[in-house]
Order: C-alpha cells, then structure tokens, then sequence
C-alpha cells in the first residue's frame, strides 16, 4: 500500500510517518517489521536531506517518500509528514523513528489509545516494560522536563521526549502550524496540546537502545535542548502566534 | 541636567589631531571597502547603506569636535575617543541583532520552501505513476480489444 492516496476515493484512515536522516542501514528493516505488522497503515519515510541511501532503501521496502532537498531538523521532517497527512486526509496519524528504537510491535497500542477517543498517544518507555539505558544527563533531563509537562499538563507524563506517538485529525490540525518547532518537538508541544483542550494520553511500550548511528540528544546539544526548552516554554503563554501571513502555507497549499 | 552637562564640558580634553586623523582613515576604509563590495556584487546595496552610516557618523563626530564633547559630557565620559568607539560598538551591536532578526526569518522562509518542494515533488511522483499505471491499463485493453494490431498500439 502505498502513502499517497486520492484525497477523495476510498477516505484513507491512518498514516505512519518515520522521519529519517542518513538511516539507510536501519530504515529498511524498519518499514518491513511495521509492513510485516498487517496493520493496513499508508507508510510514509520523510527523508530529511540524507547524504547516504536512506531514500531509495526506504522506498525498495514499500514506503512512499518524501524528501527534503536540504536537512531541515528532525522536528521539520515530521511536520512536512504532518502537512501531509493533512493535506491527503488521514484521519489518524502514528510516527516512530527510523532508528529501530520504537519496537512496530507497539504500534497497535496507539492505535487502541486513539480508538479510545485520545487525540495524543505518547508512548512511553518508562511506564512499564524497562527502558534502554542512557546516560545521566539524559536522564536528568528527561526527569525534569517530565516534571515539568506533568505539572503543566495536569496529568502523569513520564516520556516528554518520547517520538513514538498517535495523533487524531483534531491534533494534527493543531500541528500543521507553520509555528511548530524545528528542533527537538517534545515538551513544549505536549503543553501546547493541552493548551488546546486535546486529550492526552500516555501508553507504555517497549523501545529498544539504538542500532548504530548517533543520537541526536547528545553532548553539548543537551544543554541546548534544556535552555531551548525552557526558553520556549517560559514564553508559551505570552508568545505572539505565527503571523497570519506566514501560517499554514505548508498544510494549506497545493 | 543640561546645567550639569554643561559644567563638566570644560574638563573634557578635544580630540587630538592625531586621534581625528585615526577616526577619519577608519571612516574612509569603511566607505571604500563597502564600496568595492559593492562593485564586485558581493554586498546588496540594501545592506550597504547602514555601513556607510555609520561611516559618515563616525566621520562628521571626528570633524565636529564639539558635538562629541558634549555627547561625552552626556554620558559621563571624560574621554570624547571612549565616546566614538563606545558608539560604534553600539550601533554594530545593533546591526548584529538586526541580522540575527533578518537571519530567523531567512531560516523560516527556507525551511518552508524546503518543506513545499519536498511535497510537491512527493505529488508530482504520484501523479506520474497514476499516469504510468493508467498508460499501461489503456495498453492492455486495447490489446485486447484488437489483438492482432497489438504492434502498432504498442508503437
């Protein structure tokens, strides 16, 4: 089944995207365990400008793929693929990584959250089922900002940087904003999804450590993360939203 | 205030000639330099201007020596060279943030015609499968509708 669809024909119901840059060694195995899941999704890679094959070893194992021509972020892949889903008229979305982290296995309890009426499934690694280590400024980082959504959330929320989630149409109409986050998507829009009255969710699942390659919460760019986030979710309740002239133009054109 | 601006001028020391020779050769490099970028298109005449204003600034401050006296007596400083390099180090910092605003916006507009292009080819894809699929299916019916004339259909 192939990602791209008629808008009108048969109404497409549910969308993965996997946003990947420079995964070719893991992207492949990935789409086929989740093709292998028989779960009917339309499989879409967005391909964030990758140097390696990661386009064309995708699209051998049946996904549709959208690239982008330059890296833009990993929080820019996912909102072209949301754009997307938008634009095609998916009812509901799910995203994973490319990196074999998300266990495809898991995939079927965020459509079950979804189907209970949640708009956001945000699978979690810590609720159950042991987490792969990491290191300790990972930990305390996700430690605090998890304190931080469950405060502003009003709900448990122990995974805020959790990749591994369900969105229903309403939130996906909330993300397609020309204003989401180019980096690092977590926190910061858990909140804004309360914010908008979404109803969240968190669903355990079981992840796995990574299969190669290099993480993107590492080193110095962890105390970026922390100021970022910290800066953006001081200024969420004041920050003006993007101008009128600017939202939209990536969901809405065609 | 001005009263007191006033009484403090008298204990401030003019440039020197030396000094105005320095802040005037400064000027006339900035304007050369923007100039010549210019000329070989390497700077937009949009971005040119705030340089040489900076240039003729610093340069009519060097010239008008009073002005800058007083400005000096203004802000506290007994020293009217403290008070141009202060200034200039003001107005770049300004110029920095302005680029950083310009920069942001830059980023946005970029980001977003990655992302539409990545769509547009991602449909442009789709279509010409649909087109491809749809090619072969006429194919086929016409070979089967006259089977004997399949070499020409498929020519």
């Amino acid at each position: 089944m192939r990602g791209i669809r008629e808008p009108t024909a048969v109404p497409p119901t549910t969308i993965l995207i996997i946003p990947a840059f420079n995964e070719a060694e893991r992207v492949g195995a990935v789409v086929q365990a989740v093709r292998a899941q028989g779960l009917g999704l339309d499989v879409v890679v967005v391909d964030d400008g990758s140097t390696d094959k990661t386009a064309s070893v995708a699209r051998a194992a049946g996904a549709t793929v959208i690239s982008h021509p330059y890296n833009l972020g990993y929080g820019c892949a996912l909102h072209t693929g949301y754009c997307h889903a938008w634009r095609a008229g998916y009812q509901r979305l799910l995203q994973m990584d490319a990196d074999g982290q998300h266990d495809p296995t898991m995939l079927v309890r965020l459509v079950e959250a979804l189907d209970r009426g949640s708009d956001v499934a945000l699978g979690s690694r810590y609720v159950a089922d042991g987490a792969p280590p990491s290191s300790a400024a990972k930990r305390i980082a996700t430690r605090l900002f998890a304190a931080i959504a469950s405060r502003w959330t009003g709900m448990r929320i122990t995974d805020p940087t959790s990749g591994f989630q369900g969105l229903s149409r309403r939130a996906l109409e909330c993300v397609v904003n020309d204003g989401f986050p180019e980096d690092y998507p977590d926190t910061d829009v858990l909140v804004e999804h309360h914010r908008a009255g979404l109803k969240l969710t968190e669903v355990p699942v079981r992840m796995h450590a990574r299969a190669g390659g290099l993480s993107m919460h590492r080193g110095a760019r962890i105390a970026y993360y922390g100021y970022k986030m910290l800066l953006t979710l001081m200024l969420l309740p004041v920050r003006r939203p993007t101008p009128l002239r600017a939202r939209d133009t990536v969901a809405r054109c065609s | 205030m001005i009263a007191s601006v006033l009484d403090t001028v008298g204990d401030i020391t003019p440039l020197l000639d030396r000094q105005r020779y320095v802040a005037l050769t400064v000027a006339a490099t900035i304007v050369v330099v923007v100039c010549e970028l210019v000329r070989r298109r390497k700077l937009r005449e949009e971005y040119s201007w705030v340089w040489v204003a900076t240039a003729v600034v610093v340069a009519a401050l060097a010239l008008e020596g009073d002005v800058l006296t007083y400005l000096s007596a203004f802000v506290g400083s007994s020293s009217p060279v403290w008070t141009l390099f202060f200034g200039t180090m003001l107005f770049v910092l300004a110029l920095t943030l302005q680029f950083s605003v310009r920069l942001s916006r830059l980023t946005h507009r970029h980001r977003t015609l990655g992302q539409r292009l990545a769509l547009l080819e991602a449909e442009l894809q789709r279509l010409r499968e649909r087109e491809e699929a749809q090619r072969s299916a006429d194919r086929r019916a016409a070979n089967r509708a006259a089977p004997d004339r399949e070499h020409d259909v498929v020519a």
